[in-house]
């Protein structure tokens, strides 16, 4: 079939959300367990980050050296989408990348061996926290915002070519999606209706600045309408709806009817990175009432699907998991510094 | 000492683009992982001929017309080369490279090192460059030294026929991302000013010019001229030209800038003694003082006298036919400097 002949006839305006089906009791359980579960990463990040960073935080100390952006409160938007995905489906993440590499299943111990810059790690320390890469997922993330949107397509490209129905995830924040990579990919995952579902975490912050004094429009699915392509807003970080949302997305990519975006209006509970003192915020007060996890828990709790002694299991699982991916990289050596020339280029051609 | 992998057999007469396209040709009958992708290289061959009748042969699903969007194509590429594709991506000018650089030198070029060798991006970015024909300051630059600067790419630029399609069935076989820099003055263009070399003999059949390794487009014990892409057709013809007048030049072509061959620079070096540098990328910062430090690095006592370089200087390319030929390295420079480096 041409490009041509498998360009998607969609109608050119946003999608309305659909309300949601009741959800399968199990589903709605594994949806809390993995958003524990990235929250449990994410505080095991956090207290190893902060140890050994001297007296007066020296941002290159200390067992995990470098900037560190954390994702707590944004675990809907991982949690819902990953939730449809197998490990055959690719997932491109952003400069916070922890919560949608958790969800999507790359192995805890190789990951956080990566972020501790030890030899074992995903990128046996040449990649750091920001550039994760596990092709046993096909994960990947950038460093560099709405340009990890264009390798996300080109994953999409050889998945259609090769005759499956796999998806690629493509994900950014909302401020990436005034970046010109952003417009061009949406343009052409169109154009050649290819598998990728694009995901905007809208979490309201570009470091700094809103999104009203970033963004000319209040949501990002009307731009994907601009492109022809289906396009929802999720305003609650509820991770039922984002379920919802993806699903129709994912289910979309995998049928051939090509791209479409999510926004998800989530929760940047922590700082841009650690160290920030988030002087600039004034939507801090009472922010732990809208934790989504907490709130989730209450909705199980509510439901009976929940009982406390359950939910505190949940957690007390994922925080030994990872406890063991946190000593597995603890113990695990560094990088021979004597090899950090290494693996610039591919040592052996194919040929 | 050619040491171009050539297959005894036959060979034609063919342009370097003509070339190019062969190589193409075999490589996607071979693999069919292998797609070209870029602006107008469907139905209009390529801008400067890269890909004159592979829509044709191949059809629309592996020689695709893009829209302008270097950033989403060339990372496009990226990602299917990540998935085992093996796509060939022609971004239309080398000065556009500033629209789409994060994804070539972020994204292409860094994504090996930092999974630490676990996922390999094997992509050839083809990429036209050069002046000589008036196309103003947006439109001329060679910037190979800019990619070559720039750590994780191979980056190959070939001077005639024959290179163009050993290199170029080379750069699709490399595991590695490879720049492809094709200067628009070698490729026998009908609509430019023809240079004699830019038709040569061309194997045909399966030819590989290995990545990294320089060749002595013509040998001479007096002086070396290192240089490449288009100002190899240069030197040589000043080499004909101080033949007569007992001059004999050495002219290395460098044909790769990454991996640089600088063990051939060494020898050419140690046997002559002096060295000019003709390079027709920007000066300061670039190639030529690239090759001086080789020397010198090495052993300042190779040379007899200082070396000379004959690049751009730094400057836009200017429009105008007679300011752009004054800040080109053509014959005029490069014979002087060689003249020059002979006095001492």
């Amino acid at each position: 079939m041409s490009i041509d002949a498998r360009r998607a006839g969609v109608p050119a305006q946003a999608r309305e959300p659909a309300r949601p089906a009741p959800l399968d009791p199990e589903v709605r359980v594994e949806l809390f367990e993995t958003m524990v579960l990235c929250r449990s990463y994410e505080e095991a990040i956090l207290a190893a980050y902060h140890a050994d960073k001297g007296p007066g935080f020296d941002i290159g100390k200390g067992l995990v050296p470098g900037e560190m952006h954390l994702s707590a409160g944004q675990e809907p938007v991982a949690a819902g989408v990953c939730a449809h995905l197998t490990v055959d489906d690719a997932v491109t993440a952003t400069h916070r990348p922890h919560h949608l590499a958790v969800a999507h299943g790359v192995d805890l111990r190789r990951m956080t061996a990566e972020i501790f810059g030890r030899e074992t790690g995903l990128g046996r320390g040449r990649g750091g926290h920001m550039h994760l890469f596990d092709p046993a997922t096909h994960f990947s993330c950038s460093g560099i915002i709405a340009e990890g949107y264009p390798p996300a397509l080109g994953q999409a490209f050889a998945f259609l070519r090769s005759g499956t129905d796999r998806v690629a995830v493509a994900v950014t924040g909302e401020g990436a999606a005034n970046q010109g990579a952003f417009h061009e990919s949406l343009n052409l995952a169109a154009l050649w209706a290819l598998p990728v579902v694009f995901v905007v975490e809208d979490n309201d912050w570009g470091i700094s600045v809103r999104r009203s004094a970033s963004t000319s429009v209040s949501s990002n699915a009307v731009r994907a309408a601009a492109y022809g392509i289906p396009g929802e807003r999720i305003e609650d970080n509820d991770v039922e709806a984002v379920y919802a949302a993806a699903g129709r997305a994912v289910a979309h990519a995998r049928s051939g009817r090509g791209p479409s975006l999510v926004e998800v209006r989530t929760l940047r509970m922590w700082g841009h990175f650690e160290g920030d003192a988030q002087g600039y915020r004034d939507d801090l007060d009472g922010i732990e009432h809208r934790d989504p996890i907490t709130r989730y828990e209450q909705v199980l709790l509510d439901a009976d699907l929940l009982d406390t002694e359950t939910a505190a299991g949940i957690r007390e699982r994922a925080r030994e998991r990872v406890a063991d991916a946190v000593d597995f990289a603890r113990e695990s050596p560094l990088p021979d510094p004597s090899t950090a020339t290494d693996y610039v280029f591919a040592e052996e051609a194919s040929s | 000492m050619s040491i171009t992998e050539t297959r005894p057999g036959t060979s034609r007469r063919l342009t370097t683009s003509k070339a190019m396209v062969a190589a193409l040709t075999e490589e996607m009958e071979r693999d069919p992982s292998v797609f070209y992708l870029g602006e107008d290289v469907g139905a209009y061959g390529g801008i400067f001929g890269s890909t004159t009748g592979l829509l044709e042969r191949f059809g629309p699903e592996r020689v695709i017309d893009t829209p302008i969007s270097e950033t989403a194509f060339i990372g496009l590429g990226i990602g299917a080369a990540v998935e085992g594709m093996r796509p060939v991506v022609e971004l239309m000018f080398a000065d556009f490279l500033g629209v789409c650089l994060d994804q070539i030198y972020n994204h292409m070029a860094k994504i090996h090192f930092e999974s630490g060798g676990h996922v390999r991006v094997p992509m050839v970015l083809a990429t036209a460059a050069g002046g000589g024909y008036s196309d103003g300051a947006q439109h001329s630059q060679c910037l190979w030294g800019t990619f070559a600067h720039l750590p994780g790419m191979k980056v190959v630029v070939p001077s005639n026929p024959a290179d163009a399609k050993g290199l170029m069935t080379a750069a699709i076989r490399d595991d590695n991302p490879v720049v492809y820099v094709f200067h628009k003055g070698v490729m026998g263009l009908p609509w430019m000013a023809k240079n004699p070399r830019s038709t040569d003999e061309v194997p045909d059949g399966e030819h590989v010019v290995p990545i990294g390794k320089a060749r002595i487009a013509r040998a001479g014990t007096d002086v070396t001229v290192v240089t490449l892409s288009l100002s190899v057709h240069h030197a040589l013809d000043v080499a004909d030209t101080l033949a007569t007048d007992g001059i004999d030049v050495e002219v290395l072509d460098l044909r790769s800038l990454v991996p640089l061959d600088r063990e051939a620079i060494l020898g050419s070096v140690s046997r002559t003694g002096r060295l000019v540098v003709v390079d027709e990328d920007y000066q300061s910062f670039g190639v030529s003082g690239e090759v001086v430090a080789t020397v010198t690095d090495q052993d300042p006592g190779l040379l007899r006298a200082p070396a000379r370089r004959v690049a751009t200087p730094d400057v836009p390319i200017p429009y105008a036919h007679g300011l752009e030929y004054a800040v080109l390295p053509r014959h005029d420079r490069i014979e002087r400097a060689v003249r020059d480096v002979l006095q001492w």
